[in-house]
């Protein structure tokens, strides 16, 4: 025998959304008689008024072009395989006085293709030196599809507004040598 | 009383009727569909479109006429045209004998309310056809659950409003409002005598059947998304389904003000508060208005609380509760009205 649909569960589901359309339309009571529903409403009108990303959110993936070394470790980890990256050996002034030259790699293109990438975060944690980071950025739609693909130039403009670092709590286990965002060279 | 040319007269009431029910629709989808339910989950819903979204009906009709008019290749291209004329028909032809004011009536029928339980019925003939026509097996299989679910529905529908008849001891719905205007009951005169406190039990079971009648959620099985993907309306698009649509809603206000006339005194106040006939062509159709739009109010109230029945409790709710409970009603009635 199927349950019967019970009439006081009925009568709080009723009472459930009464109580809610009372509380978004008269958010300050009912003493307040005019409805003000954009006060009471628990949501944002996004377009006029934006909500504060928590600080740590996944929005972007950004890059800190000065510690990558196209060593291509995130690209080839990517399951979209949506990075693209091309760079050349050069010769940097040496550390010491008196040193030779050093051989780096200078990043010439790093691209992702955000029309593919899924925010797995993969590159991020493959990253050996540093240089990818999550950004709470979250506001970079197109209106083509291909414009999705963003160079290495909008991707340190993302890493601008990473947070950074935030110290491990007291007692916890450091697992991986804290590295400040900024100026991090 | 001024003279007017049978013709004359008719233009008008079409008139009236062509601006008041898509207004109705319009009334409530904007006040229940797109604000009430918002802040029911404690949003806004729209607001850009008009002030505070007032136009957005508007946008989204125009949005409808702009849409390819798809006909499928395997549909009955003939009968699947036919069922939102249909719809809109009985929509409209509800709206002619409920009354708004002691003239305002399109046409007073002494078996007005007959008439209506008649013409309301003929939508199931539209759902099917489309059910039928649309040549899908989601739409057969939604267009049959509407016609068994408004089959099983009519009946306490009716019975629900037999008790009505009984005590008023008239088929004439101005006449049923006349007699809730005066009188008194339990020794006070200040309310009149609207049926809704003699006829309780006709009065929700009456509501729950109109629910039913509307496919309103808990009784939205023959639309069911997640079941029959929309049933009956899945091969409709554009201006067709817009029909579909509006009419859903016209209907909504129009069974309200069927409810309304019927158990809430209609368009009349008490006539113990001593207003004129003559003020009461004025503000009698407000007051109907205002009534159901009220009750069209608590359908969906229903709606956007509760979630969807399985189709046999539809069934078993209806059968085995619902039309004993108004057959029951109806007996009681007879008896107090015979013995009183």
């Amino acid at each position: 025998m199927p349950a019967k649909p019970s009439l006081p569960g009925f009568l709080q589901g009723m009472a459930v959304t009464a109580r809610t359309a009372k509380e978004t339309m008269f958010p300050d009571g009912l003493k307040n008689p005019i409805p003000q529903p954009s006060k009471g409403a628990a949501t944002v009108q996004y377009p006029h008024d934006k909500e504060e990303p928590a600080a740590r959110a996944r929005g972007v993936i950004s890059l800190q072009e000065d510690n990558c070394t196209s060593c291509m470790l995130c690209a080839r980890e990517c399951p979209d395989w949506c990075i693209y990256i091309e760079g050349h050996k050069t010769l940097a002034p040496p550390r010491r006085e008196g040193g030779k030259p050093r051989s780096v790699n200078k990043l010439d293109r790093f691209d992702i293709d955000y029309s593919l990438c899924m925010y797995c975060g993969i590159c991020v944690e493959v990253c050996p030196f540093e240089a990818l980071y999550w950004s709470p950025e979250y506001e970079y739609s197109e209106v083509r599809i291909a414009d999705l693909l963003h160079d290495k130039s909008r991707l340190g403009e993302w890493f601008e507004t990473v947070p950074d670092f935030e110290p491990y709590e007291a007692g916890a286990e450091v697992k991986q040598k804290p590295v400040s965002r900024k100026g991090a060279k | 009383m001024i003279g007017l040319a049978y013709w004359a007269e008719t233009a008008i009431k079409v008139g009236i009727a062509a601006a008041v029910v898509p207004t109705g629709a319009a009334v409530a989808v904007y006040l229940f569909l797109f604000k009430l339910i918002s802040f029911m989950q404690s949003r806004l819903g729209p607001m850009e479109a008009g002030p505070h979204g007032s136009l957005q009906l508007v946008a989204e009709v125009g949005k409808w006429l702009q849409k390819e008019d798809i006909i499928p290749d395997n549909a009955d291209k003939t009968l699947f045209k036919l069922p939102p004329f249909i719809i809109l028909a009985t929509t409209f032809l509800m709206f002619v004998v409920i009354p708004a004011g002691p003239t305002a009536i399109v046409s007073s029928l002494p078996v007005g309310i007959f008439y209506i339980l008649a013409v309301s019925s003929i939508s199931v003939i539209g759902i099917l056809i489309a059910g039928w026509a649309s040549a899908n097996k989601y739409a057969l299989m939604g267009g049959i659950r509407a016609a068994g679910q408004l089959i099983a529905y009519e009946l306490p529908m009716i019975l629900a409003v037999v008790g009505v008849v009984i005590q008023a001891g008239t088929l004439n719905m101005q006449e049923i409002v006349y007699q809730q205007s005066g009188g008194e009951i339990f020794g006070l005169d200040w309310i009149g005598n609207p049926y809704i406190l003699t006829q309780f039990v006709g009065f929700i079971i009456f509501l729950v059947a109109i629910q039913a009648e509307l496919g309103q959620t808990p009784f939205d099985m023959p639309v069911a998304e997640s079941e029959v993907v929309g049933g009956y309306l899945v091969e409709y698009t554009g201006i067709r389904f817009l029909v579909f649509f509006l009419s859903e809603f016209a209907a909504a206000v129009g069974f309200s003000a069927i409810a309304a006339t019927l158990f809430l005194g209609g368009w009349q106040l008490p006539e113990s508060w001593g207003i004129g006939r003559t003020a009461m062509h004025f503000i009698g159709p407000l007051v109907i208005f205002g009534k159901a739009i009220a009750l069209t109010g608590v359908i969906f109230w229903v709606r956007f609380s509760m979630p969807r029945l399985r189709e046999d409790q539809l069934q078993r709710f209806a059968w085995k509760f619902l039309i004993p409970a108004s057959l029951a009603n109806i007996a009681i009635t007879a008896i107090l009205k015979v013995a009183v």
